[in-house]
């Protein structure tokens, strides 16, 4: 117990950390050096995945895919195209729920692949449904409409991507609840943070991204530490009751999501620089996604390290199982709670990277997913990090998945449900302990 | 810059029929947070589901002005079990998560376009209230009150969210009075002793909190008969901390304290974000528009919750030993 | 007097001549831990029992699971041939159950008279809609108000009666918590501590309260480490150690047994076992 004393005092407290931050970077610059080669930008808008409504599909001639061809939706006063990828795949972003045609433009379709007039006017519906699937009688052959299972290998891995990315920012949620036994309302703006942050320095002042994103990581885990410092860790000192400390949470959520919107306005920031879509059976997603699903597992396999392997994490362990007894071995029970800090404060703002990168941000990023950040710690277990990854993996299965059968704007209600139900059946969680419902 | 206008044009407010929907609002989180120690951050959706509730009673089911507002109150009852029954067995922090999650939903639900016949979507619905207005047995006319001239129509609707805030000022009241108020503030204390004493606290938080979101919905209802809309944009978390704001300025557990609170709290609101937008408009503020001065407020105001709640928790209105409410 | 309560040998688990409570196989464990493992015990009625035992034994935890605040692992109880596994702990107060708390419950923030209008379980007030209409409850209120001034001039806290609660010293709230108990009028008290804290001027009384409470047909249950308290009012005296029952019977024949002695010294030998030692 003399050794935890000894890490646990400042001064040599963060280099543990500082060295987890260390290998984010390299493991960020490794997957963006990558592919900084970036393909040319088509004419047509690439498919945005947090975009509502889109109309998809696949075209086949004589069984083989046509590739190249534009599609044109047009309607609700609007029109956009994709062009076919190399399995012949497409898919268009509608701005809004309404009445659309969908056509191929014929010119672009390779010679020897023909549409009659009629097969070449398809009625879209958003209206009943968000996502359409278009099916194209080409020729002697057809095109194949999305099967169903096509459709539920793709949600499912966009489920998994976005889960692991609310995986990383629940995890902080969960790490704070745990050694503090605070529920922090205003941990979707350090989401936020990271990603208006990033936009400022890649997109903004032109850094690189690797660079960027690096000095925002660093920024971000400062200002964790900060918050701590400057607003919690008084109002412990004042034991100020956990009510208080939660609305107190919610006065600071407000004042910076305004903050948020003063600085960076409230347009849409796209951060989104070199996509590229990439195809491999069912699954159309793009480079962003696969090096951020990368990063998320390496995040969560150096937190998981963190809280097994190293001796702060040990010691944080012990605060979150038992403060008092903790403290009585010898534990700084303030200085784990700084490391904690550092750690939340960082690993979300890796998350918001991530999503800026992936789905855009706004001032009110983090204030949206903090609903699904609330139901992945409740279903996991409130306080258990093990516990919080499970739950965030399945809220955003969940949360994508159910696209297929409810319009995606109310795919967020899922989470809801699960919540509710959680509560219901299992309140400690899916990894939870009774004794921490008080 | 006009000052006499910055001045001015926030002490209408004062007795408007939007200032009496916030502090209806107010009133229910007094009950469930100040006397019973719930913590509702979702106030905001049982005033849309008021507001919701009553247009589409209104304008879509013809059950008339009385018609709707009882079944406004009928959804705001099922709307506090839906999220009483799985969190007030539980600790506090529960309840808050819930309905915050809740507000948000319902917000997207009712913006939802498979909704859009019956919620108008995200253009949400007008002509709210125009039967109600029906009934307005004021004359046409320009009425001069206290300086500010108002239509009859605007009149009526003052009148109409005032005298709902007496009302419910009224009951809360009596209801704290009495040995049912009595038995809230007890839970707020000690949850456990109360079970010791044979109390089934369980009822008890659900009744408070049922209540407080039916004094929600009466905002809500007040709020859209005043603008004749229902918009879901209104409802957003802002709405919800607003209350908080102006309760926590007026005192938690007092019944007149969200009153003075919501007066004072709009006219300084307001007068900033005027007085703001003036000195942009002077040039003053050169390194921002319009828009930005005129969000500045709502930063003092998440600043300013964060102080009264640490500094001055009973409020301006409220008994310093009464609301050191630690839970 | 000890063949008056129990029936048949006096053991760890014995029957009562006229048992109020009787629990079978209780038992809850904390990660693995056995705190409570009881096999069989009854409460005899109308008499003053004491549970002892050393720090850990599973007394308030005992407490805790009888009085429905904790949920056991296993085990059924009855109150007067009523079962009560599983039943909410406000029920089983109005049943006629009523406990206290080792780390007293006083509302800080109700005054002294609120507390003990509180403990009243026949309010009509304390409905909703009763409550508007003020005739409904105003004289079972008076009523119960001329009850709590009785109660509190006899605890000595009637001058205390307007003050917050909050402003009662570590003493007086324990006294507060046990009158507020009694204002349910409960047929079984259970008094977790009763004496902790209180000052000495003040034990006396309190003993003589609790004798009082015999007097009128109150069955009390205490949990109490204080032995000459315990040798001085109580009839029967029940031994827990290690979750279990190791010992029960009379103040004196109790003190005396060896287990007792083991399990006492076994934990904390230097703990008082008052006259015996």
């Amino acid at each position: 117990m003399s050794q935890l004393l000894k890490v646990a005092r400042p001064g040599n407290r963060f280099i543990p950390s500082l060295v987890l931050f260390a290998m984010l970077a390299v493991a960020f610059s490794a997957l963006f050096g990558a592919t900084s080669a970036q393909a040319a930008t088509a004419e047509c808008k690439p498919h945005d995945v947090s975009a509502a409504f889109m109309v998809e599909g696949t075209l086949i001639d004589n069984d083989k895919p046509v590739v190249g061809a534009k599609i044109l939706i047009t309607g609700e006063g609007f029109n956009a195209c994709g062009i076919t990828d190399d399995s012949g795949y497409f898919i268009i972003d509608a701005p809004k729920a309404g009445k659309y045609v969908a056509s191929i433009d014929t010119t672009t379709l390779p010679a020897g692949v023909k549409i009659s007039t009629e097969g070449n006017q398809q009625a879209v519906d958003l209206i009943s449904t968000n996502d359409q699937s278009v099916l194209f009688p080409l020729g002697a052959g057809a095109s194949t409409a999305t099967s169903f299972l096509d459709q539920l290998t793709g949600y499912a891995f966009q489920g998994l991507n976005f889960g692991l990315m609310l995986a990383i920012c629940s995890l902080g949620v969960s790490l704070i609840f745990g050694t503090t036994g605070f529920s922090n309302f205003a941990h979707g703006e350090t989401v936020t943070l990271g990603a208006l942050l990033t936009w400022f320095l890649s997109v903004a002042l032109h850094w690189p991204i690797l660079i960027a994103a690096a000095v925002t990581i660093v920024l971000v885990a400062g200002y964790g530490i900060g918050q701590n410092k400057y607003i919690w860790r008084p109002l412990r000192k004042r034991r100020l009751g956990l009510n208080q400390t939660m609305i107190v949470s919610i006065g600071f959520a407000m004042a910076l999501r305004y903050l948020f919107l003063i600085l960076f306005n409230g347009d849409t920031k796209d951060l989104s620089g070199n996509t590229q879509q990439i195809t491999f059976g069912a699954i159309h997603t793009t480079n962003i996604a696969l090096i951020s699903m990368v990063i998320c597992v390496i995040t969560l396999a150096a937190i998981a390290f963190f809280l097994t392997r190293t001796r702060i994490g040990k010691a944080t362990r012990a605060v979150s199982d038992n403060a008092a007894l903790a403290s009585a071995t010898g534990i700084d029970i303030e200085s784990i709670i700084s490391i904690v800090w550092l750690i939340a404060a960082g690993t979300t703002a890796v998350a918001g990277i991530l999503f800026g990168l992936q789905y855009q941000a706004n001032y009110l990023t983090g204030a949206n997913i903090l609903l699904l950040m609330f139901a992945a710690t409740t279903l996991g277990g409130l306080g258990t990090a093990m516990g919080t990854t499970v739950g965030a993996l399945v809220i955003g299965m969940v949360v994508q998945v159910s696209a297929i059968w409810i319009p995606t704007d109310l795919t967020f209600a899922t989470a809801l449900v699960i919540l509710i139900l959680t509560l219901l059946v299992r309140p400690q969680g899916i990894l939870g302990k009774k004794q921490r419902l008080g | 810059m006009d000052l006499v206008q910055i001045l001015s044009l926030p002490l209408i407010q004062f007795f408007s029929a939007t200032t009496a929907a916030y502090v209806l609002c107010a009133l229910g989180i007094a009950m469930q947070f100040g006397f019973t120690g719930l913590l509702n951050f979702g106030q905001a959706a049982f005033a849309a589901v008021g507001a919701y509730a009553y247009a589409i009673g209104d304008l879509f089911l013809h059950f008339g002005p009385i018609g709707s507002l009882a079944f406004a109150v009928i959804c705001a009852t099922g709307f506090s079990f839906v999220l009483g029954i799985p969190t007030l067995r539980l600790r506090a922090d529960y309840l808050a998560i819930v309905t915050i999650a809740a507000s948000e939903t319902f917000r997207l639900l009712m913006t939802s376009g498979q909704l859009g016949p019956w919620t108008g979507g995200t253009e949400g619905l007008d002509s709210v209230g125009n039967a109600y207005y029906k009934m307005n047995p004021i004359p046409q006319g320009i009425y001069n009150v206290l300086g500010i001239p108002l239509t009859e129509k605007q009149l009526w609707s003052d009148l109409t969210g005032w005298s709902t805030v007496v009302v419910c000022a009224l009951i809360m009241l009596v209801l704290t009075r009495s040995p049912w108020g009595r038995a809230l503030k007890g839970i707020r204390e000690d949850e456990d002793a109360l079970k010791s004493l044979g109390k089934n606290t369980f009822a008890y938080k659900m009744q408070a909190l049922t209540i407080g979101g039916i004094f929600g919905a009466f905002g809500g209802i007040v709020f859209s008969i005043d603008s004749q809309t229902v918009q879901p944009t209104v409802f957003g978390t802002n709405f919800t901390f607003m209350c908080w704001t102006l309760l926590l300025l007026g005192g938690a557990a007092t019944v007149l304290g969200p009153i003075a609170g919501g007066m004072v709290f709009f006219v300084v609101f307001l007068f900033l974000q005027h007085l703001l937008q003036g000195l942009q408009g002077v040039g003053i503020l050169p390194f921002m528009t319009q828009d930005q001065a005129s969000q500045i407020p709502f930063v003092v105001m998440g600043v300013t919750l964060m102080l009264l709640v640490i500094f001055k928790p009973q409020g301006f209105f409220g008994n310093k030993k009464e609301t050191q409410i630690n839970g | 007097m000890a063949d008056l309560i129990a029936k048949g040998t006096i053991e760890p688990g014995c029957q009562k001549v006229d048992p109020i409570l009787i629990a079978d196989s209780v038992s809850r464990s904390f990660g693995g831990n056995k705190a409570v493992d009881v096999a069989h015990l009854e409460i005899p009625r109308g008499k003053i029992t004491a549970l002892i035992g050393p720090n850990g034994a599973g007394k308030t935890t005992l407490f805790n699971l009888l009085t429905g605040f904790d949920k056991p692992d296993t085990g059924t109880w009855n109150f007067e041939g009523r079962n009560l596994a599983g039943v909410a702990p406000y029920k089983v107060a109005r049943i006629g159950m009523i406990r206290t708390f080792q780390l007293t419950k006083a509302l800080s923030l109700l005054t002294v008279l609120d507390n003990m209008r509180l403990g009243a379980q026949t309010n009509p007030g304390e409905k909703i809609f009763a409550s508007l209409i003020r005739p409904i409850w105003a004289k079972q209120e008076a009523e119960i108000t001329e009850r709590a001034e009785t109660l509190l001039k006899r605890f000595k806290l009637d001058t205390k009666a307007a003050d917050y609660a909050a402003a009662l010293s570590g003493g007086q709230r324990k006294l507060l918590e046990m009158a507020r108990a009694l204002m349910g009028n409960p047929k079984l008290v259970m008094l977790d501590e009763p004496m902790a804290g209180v000052n000495p001027a003040l034990t006396q009384s309190l003993l003589d309260h609790i004798k009082g409470l015999k007097a009128n047909g109150t069955t009390v249950l205490f949990v109490e480490h204080d032995m000459h308290m315990v040798r001085h009012i109580s009839d029967w005296v029940v031994v827990m150690a290690e979750g279990k029952i190791v010992a029960e019977g009379p103040p004196a024949d109790v003190m005396k047994n060896p287990a007792v002695i083991d399990a006492y010294l076994g934990a904390h030998a230097d703990s008082d076992l008052g006259d015996v030692r």
